[in-house]
């Protein structure tokens, strides 16, 4: 292990000044949005490039008794939950006998969630908008973004729960078996705690990528339903000319995904190399 | 592993009780087992199946079925055009002109985010100097919502006022007059830029870890037998992670044909439908205009490119993977 080979090998200069550069190029755009929300739209029109010189704090402060940022706060924070909660449990439930049940039509109903990786939700976006707005009258409400985004993140849960299932050794079973629980309490009891780690995987997934979520919630919210990227979106329109404003917004915005990122970092990383190896 | 021994004792309240029932389904097991069993199949797999038939399949299906009607939105579909719509969508210039940015992103990220991401990978694949802090800093845009990330650029990107026009009239670069955004003709390859500058961290993250799969010994060996760095990289490294490579490069390809959010808050299509995708054709279609019947063509056209493309790779490269792990 002292030493390792070439490929492993420590870096020389140039190899620092590579990484230095793609920081530079990753972090600039952050930090130019993070920095220009302590300016004033003064010296950002003076010097877009500079430092803030003084340091104002009024547009953080004013994002933060913005009342609408915390209502889409909670909107985003809602749906990302139900969506995260109906995806992983509805997920999980049909995994497992797709795992561990022998049974005729098993392989054509995994199918069926394969299949679904397929389908973008921009494909069947219009007649979404039409069945939860008109039909299912749950336009501007949580649950009607939140459904079918469970529904859009099944095939991904589905796909990369039931390998894990599967590896569960089946000792485990027969002795819960032997002792007398059901199916259903060896999977209450048994299964989903075994398979928490995954669980924990796809619910971070399903919940950042509702967390992001734009198209779906674009049609189906308005008002005081609208998530954080709607927010986000309009208040940049609605005042393009408040650059330090716009700025500072976007930055507030940003934090929850990135916190969620830092403390979930190994679970996101690992569910995208799952979902890669699927 | 304590939870593994924890977990049957954690049943035994609720054994104790149905040991009776359970004794007779042992000697019992068959029919009544069996019929009991497909219960708890159904139970399982309804909820799953029931959100994807009502969310994802029937969406899908009326969309291809709208592709075939005269429809505004509301009322009965009654008004049937055939494969008018399809004519009228295939004909428009500017559906075909989304269909070919669409490409023209697929082949550019795969052009320039692969060689980017796979150089960055196999620089930053040694022992470095917080390496750890490095991977999580390189990730950090693909967290960020598209929305977000594109507000941020939207404002670096300003014409006159925007910090990259400044960078770059400072060092004497010329700039143009509306805007890297708003001349048609840069104005999809500065999208281009700015999802590479999104999604590039995802690249290097999978082609890492991919790396660490290498086992270090033949690293050695090919070091024994005098491979340079560069060799061990392109006949070792490269070959091994191959099968993440193809897979990334399956990833991005769909992610690009269903583009939308980024061209949406940077340009909204524009100028001049000039980044126009097929998804942004289909909303402006179905929401702005109530040009159901048109969206819903499109709709079909892009699941049928996205169908037609997955099969094709599917069949003819990443078959290659599933035979080998097989």
């Amino acid at each position: 292990m002292a030493r390792r080979a070439t490929a492993y090998g420590r870096g020389g200069p140039f190899v620092y000044l590579v990484a230095l550069l793609v920081v530079a190029v990753t972090l600039g755009p952050v930090l130019y949005g993070a920095l220009g929300g302590f300016r004033t739209n003064a010296q950002l029109a003076r010097d877009p490039a500079g430092l803030p010189d003084p340091w104002v704090f009024s547009n953080y402060t004013n994002v933060l008794s913005n009342s609408a940022f915390w209502q889409y706060t909670l909107n985003s924070t809602a749906i990302a939950v139900i969506t995260t909660a109906v995806a992983v449990l509805a997920g999980v439930m049909a995994a497992y006998p797709l795992a561990r049940y022998q049974f005729k039509f098993r392989e054509p109903v995994f199918l069926v969630f394969v299949i679904g990786l397929l389908f973008p939700a921009a494909v069947a976006i219009i007649p979404l908008f039409i069945l939860v707005t008109q039909d299912l009258q749950l336009g501007d409400t949580w649950w009607g973004v939140a459904l079918p985004q469970a529904a859009f993140a099944l095939p991904v849960t589905v796909v990369i729960l039931r390998p894990f299932l599967a590896a569960l050794p089946k000792e485990l079973e027969e002795a819960a078996m032997l002792d007398g629980a059901t199916r259903v309490g060896i999977f209450w009891r048994i299964a989903l705690p075994l398979s928490m780690p995954a669980l924990v995987t796809v619910g971070v997934l399903a919940f950042v990528t509702s967390w992001n979520a734009y198209l779906l919630p674009l049609l189906l919210l308005r008002g005081d339903t609208r998530t954080l990227p709607l927010g986000v979106a309009d208040f940049s329109t609605q005042y393009s000319a408040d650059t330090a404003g716009v700025l500072a917004f976007t930055t507030i915005a940003m934090i929850p995904a990135l916190v969620l990122f830092l403390a979930m970092q190994r679970h996101i990383v690992s569910g995208l190399q799952g979902a890669v190896k699927g | 592993m304590t939870r593994v021994t924890a977990a049957p004792e954690a049943t035994d309240p609720g054994a104790a009780v149905t040991r009776g029932a359970d004794a007779r389904r042992v000697t019992g097991r068959g029919r009544s087992g069996k019929r009991r069993q497909r219960l708890e199949i159904v139970l399982f797999v309804t909820p799953a199946l029931a959100l994807m038939a009502t969310f994802v399949a029937y969406p899908v299906y009326s969309a291809a079925r709208m592709s075939f009607y005269d429809w505004k939105g509301f009322g009965p579909m009654v008004d049937s055009v055939g494969l008018q719509n399809y004519v009228r969508v295939l004909g428009d210039e500017v559906f075909t002109d989304a269909v070919m940015h669409n490409f023209i992103i697929v082949f550019a990220s795969i052009a320039v985010q692969l060689p980017l991401g796979l150089a960055l990978a196999l620089l930053l694949n040694r022992r470095i100097r917080a390496r750890g802090l490095l991977r999580t800093i390189i990730f950090v845009p693909y967290v960020l919502a598209e929305v977000i990330a594109g507000v941020v650029w939207f404002q670096l990107l300003q014409p006159r006022t925007g910090v990259l026009e400044k960078m770059l009239s400072s060092v004497g670069i010329p700039v143009p007059e509306q805007g890297f955004l708003g001349t048609p003709d840069l104005a999809l390859a500065t999208v281009f830029v700015v999802l590479t500058w999104k999604y590039l961290g995802l690249a290097v993250l999978l082609f890492l870890a991919g790396l660490q799969g290498v086992p270090d010994e033949l690293y050695e060996a090919a070091q024994l037998d005098g491979a340079s760095w560069w060799q061990v990289q392109r006949r070792i490294a490269v070959p091994l992670i191959a099968p993440t490579i193809r897979v990334w490069i399956f990833l991005s390809m769909i992610g690009s044909l269903q583009l939308f959010d980024m061209v949406w808050i940077l340009t909204g299509g524009g100028p001049a439908n000039a980044t126009t995708t097929m998804a942004t054709y289909l909303v402006s279609m179905g929401t702005q205009r109530s040009n159901f019947g048109i969206a819903g063509a499109a709709s079909v056209v892009l699941f049928l490119i996205g169908f037609a493309m997955a099969v094709a790779y599917q069949a003819l490269v990443l078959r290659r993977d599933t035979k080998a792990d097989a």
